[in-house]
């Protein structure tokens, strides 16, 4: 029912810019809406990051995931287990450039005979999430091109990289492709393996299905339609210039498809779990280094007025038995 | 054992999940799926919230007449307090990386306790509380209403958690379930919905000092009652101080040892190895316990108990402190001790008497693990070693789970076992180390009505020593944590009979050869050594 709804509304959100366009309601799309989206997405980001940031870190509490620094014979591992912030560093480089914790997932079976519990490695989810997030971020790089006059250098380098299989005309992306792939692949996940499928949100889906929609009318428009790119860079270079005008010769609905679910996803995104791109960069138990028995480690709020049971209240309540049992007492009885 | 089902019958577990939404399917209570509640007069001694008779599987829980505004007074509180908390509330993307990774979920196959969902269940209500759009779609966003049924479905779940924290290792985020179960319990409390083995202990440990409620003149006698012991094997009489002012040292072990088998092997262990080295140390009564409650209860209660550590080093006067093997006395020790009673300024950093290395490790809290210590000494060849008094034993070591992903103790208590012993095997690596399995009976559920969940929960671990016992011949499971040294008997018993459970300095005080003891015929339990099958006293 979920995946349904999520479903429905992304159609929706590609429908009504459509129609809206074949009625005359370019502007509202082409210029309104992506305004009102990067303010909602930057300001929503923003507070999310800061509300966050507020909160405090109260304890060091990284989760160790190798061997510790200890005696200076024995082998620490300074980016699973480290002490200082350049291990935290380089744990967290790791971490979001090569989804380093995923990297270990494995599965359990369970044979009945025996019984057996067995673990195999399991990273599927790792390689198709990576081949999402890389071909995702290449393909936002790519688009810089419309939002920049000149197009600066890497840009083009992303663009050539990309295209080197110069497949058909106009040449094909590989990152289209695979971004599909990455994206069918944790759908499907969702949908077929059923611990998943038991987890899973609306939230969960939504996303998905504004990614597949975005990716798969991005395709039409380059692939099938054929936009008028000239075009659509006037407008974008609008839009950035803040000197917003829809562009002279008129562009096909499907462009404003395309945008319209672009800005849903920006105006989603604060309110999401779409939030573990920044939120992956405050998590205590990763960007704690593992040092809080080597160093201080301060507690806003620690409350003072806790204090532990007192020798002295100990010692009174049992002063003679301990006398008896020839154990030393601080008074006399 | 004939009360829980045997292993045949409890391996047929169905990972399949229900048709039904999760929020619609309940689970009832049952004998051995859950703790019983805490007693009336221990909450009150502990100036606890709604203290009652009541059980789990009763209808009504007598829960205060306002307990939805208490709850999410409660919660909204611990956002504010914890980064942690609000962080895992919000960025969770459901990948599942976690679903198979809880012990509980692998030997029990409840969907519930598949980690992404334990903390649903907290989500769930986040959602419904503090988010306007999730109020609006409600359950179809995940939402739903605080109700009754909600707190009930949180002890179950929350009481069937050891705080292990083996799903944050593999989290891409790194959220970490014993954050959130420490938070839910927090919740729990305020209602006065928590568990008697949990709070019982925690009293005890703040009058006695230690969570069995050993008053000082018993403490005492148990201690020479153990020394009488080595007495017996050795021909040495040992004199521990107690209470001691002056010392360089004191000590301080989980209580667990000096009352329980096989602890006490470990305990008389320390002894040998302190009267082998001439150690300055004392011990203490009023600190006789390095197990911390609290830290299953709140950070109140945690940082009250472990306030005893500092003020007896400081009363007593030693330069720092050693301890023992012990689970979450580490994982409180290494994350909590310094921030919450500390800075140690009136301590020393450790230096070891016996090798002159210093432990820059312990520079903060001055507060060293005894497997450093050990380590250290046997590098330093120290130690006056027989390993071959250990060749009765075909060893394998369990990692803690608290010493080994809440800090990284991973290779000194290999070296040790490696010098101490002659055999030793690991077992498959993706049951140790980091990837360590709880022993089912972590965060204080250690008690008997819970064994079959336990049992359930022991699975993974179970199934990793039967590994070794059938391919190596292993027949003991040695340990660095007092609650392993009380469940993993019967889970051994249950998964891999034949394994025996052992201290790690149970061995090293089997292998230290004191100076002038008399020839040694058995080992710590009393066991022939090998050879000495037929030697009489």
């Amino acid at each position: 029912m979920a995946a349904f709804y999520s479903f429905l509304a992304v159609l929706a959100l590609i429908v009504i810019p459509w129609l809206g366009v074949g009625m005359g309601m370019s502007a509202l799309f082409g210029i309104a809406l992506p305004y009102i989206a990067i303010i909602i997405f930057l300001v929503g980001f923003t507070m999310r990051i800061v509300d966050w940031a507020k909160s405090p870190v109260p304890f060091c509490i990284p989760t160790t995931g190798g061997q510790q620094k200890s005696l200076p014979w024995i082998a620490n591992n300074p980016w699973d287990n480290p002490v200082d912030k350049k291990g935290v560093f380089m744990r967290m480089v790791l971490e979001v450039l090569c989804f380093r914790s995923l990297f270990r997932n494995t599965s359990v079976k369970l044979q009945q005979d025996g019984p057996k519990v067995g673990y195999s490695s399991e990273k599927s989810l790792w390689l198709f999430a990576l081949i999402f997030h890389y071909c995702f971020l290449l393909i936002f790089v790519r688009h810089l091109r419309f939002f920049m006059m000149p197009v600066p250098g890497p840009v083009g380098i992303a663009e050539f990289l990309d295209s080197i299989l110069q497949i058909g005309l106009p040449v094909m992306y590989q990152s289209d492709a695979l971004i599909l792939v990455g994206l069918l692949f944790l759908l499907a996940r969702r949908v077929f393996d059923g611990k998943v499928r038991y987890i899973t949100l609306m939230q969960d889906y939504f996303p998905l299905f504004l990614l597949l929609g975005i990716v798969l009318t991005g395709v039409w428009m380059r692939y099938v339609v054929k936009v008028d790119v000239i075009a659509v860079k006037e407008l974008t270079m609008g839009l950035v210039t803040l000197h917003p005008h829809l562009p002279t010769t008129p562009i096909d609905a499907s462009v404003y498809a395309h945008l319209t679910l672009v800005c849903a996803l920006f105006i989603y995104f604060p309110f999401s779990k779409l939030m573990h791109m920044g939120g992956i960069f405050l998590s205590p138990t990763r960007v704690c280094p593992n040092m809080s028995r080597r160093a201080m480690w301060v507690n806003p709020w620690n409350d003072p007025a806790v204090k532990a049971h007192s020798y002295e209240a100990y010692e009174d309540e049992f002063r003679e038995k301990m006398i008896e049992a020839g154990l030393p007492v601080d008074k006399e009885a | 054992m004939a009360k829980y089902p045997p292993p045949e019958e409890l391996i047929k577990i169905n990972y399949t999940t229900p048709v039904k939404s999760w929020m619609d399917t309940k689970t009832p209570f049952k004998t051995g799926n859950f703790s019983y509640p805490g007693k009336p007069d221990i909450l009150k001694y502990l100036g606890m919230p709604n203290p009652r008779v009541w059980s789990p599987t009763d209808d009504d829980w007598q829960l205060p007449p306002d307990w939805q505004r208490i709850v999410m007074e409660k919660f909204r509180s611990l956002l504010k307090k914890y980064r942690s908390f609000k962080v895992f509330m919000d960025i969770c993307v459901r990948c599942g990386a976690c679903a198979d990774k809880c012990h509980f979920f692998i030997g029990g196959g409840d969907p519930k306790n598949m980690p992404v969902l334990r903390a649903e269940l907290l989500r769930s209500i986040y959602r419904g509380e503090f988010s306007a759009a999730a109020k609006v779609l409600g359950k179809l966003a995940g939402a739903r209403k605080l109700e009754e049924d909600v707190i009930k479905e949180w002890f179950l779940y929350f009481y069937q958690c050891t705080e292990c924290r083996r799903c944050s290792l593999f989290c891409p985020y790194g959220i970490d379930t014993a954050e959130i179960t420490m938070m839910a319990r927090e919740l729990l409390h305020e209602v006065g919905c928590n568990i008697n083995w949990i709070l019982e202990p925690a009293a005890n440990c703040n009058r006695t000092g230690n969570h069995l409620g050993i008053q000082p003149h018993a403490y005492k006698d148990m201690m020479d009652f153990l020394c009488d012991d080595i007495e017996d094997i050795t021909g040495k009489r040992i004199r521990p101080n107690v209470n001691k002012k002056g010392c360089e040292i004191l000590f301080i072990t989980p209580s667990g040892d000096i009352f329980a088998d096989p602890g006490i092997y470990t305990y008389m262990g320390y002894l040998i190895l302190f009267e082998h080295l001439g150690l300055d140390v004392t011990w203490s009564t009023y600190a006789s316990e390095g197990g911390n409650f609290g830290l299953f209860t709140s950070d109140k209660m945690m940082k009250k108990i472990n306030g005893k550590m500092y003020n007896e080093a400081k009363r007593l006067g030693v330069k720092w402190i050693l301890g023992g093997e012990c689970g979450h006395m580490w994982r409180v020790i290494n994350q909590y001790m310094s921030t919450m009673n500390g800075p140690a300024d009136f301590l020393e950093t450790p230096v070891s008497p016996i090798t002159g290395t210093k432990f820059d490790a312990a520079a903060g809290t001055k507060m060293l693990h005894i497997a450093e210590f050990t380590a250290d000494l046997i590098k330093n060849k120290k130690l006056n070693l027989d390993p071959s008094r250990n060749d009765n034993f075909v060893s394998t070591f369990h990692d803690s789970c608290n010493p080994a992903r809440g800090m990284g103790l991973l290779e000194e208590p290999r070296y040790i076992m490696k010098n101490v012993c002659r055999q030793f095997y690991e077992m498959p690596e993706n049951t140790i180390r980091e990837q360590t399995f709880c022993c089912g009976g972590g965060a204080g559920l250690n008690n008997e009505e819970f064994t079959e969940t336990r049992l359930r929960g022991g699975l993974p671990r179970g199934n990793a020593v039967k590994y070794v016992r059938d391919r190596h011949g292993v027949n003991n499971l040695a340990c660095i944590c007092a609650i392993d040294r009380a469940t993993l008997p019967p889970l051994c018993d249950y998964w891999a009979p034949g394994v025996g459970v052992s201290g790690v300095h149970e061995l090293v005080g089997n292998a230290i050869i004191l100076d002038g003891e008399k020839k040694r015929t058995t080992d710590l339990r009393q066991n022939p050594l090998p050879g000495m099958e037929d030697e009489e006293e």
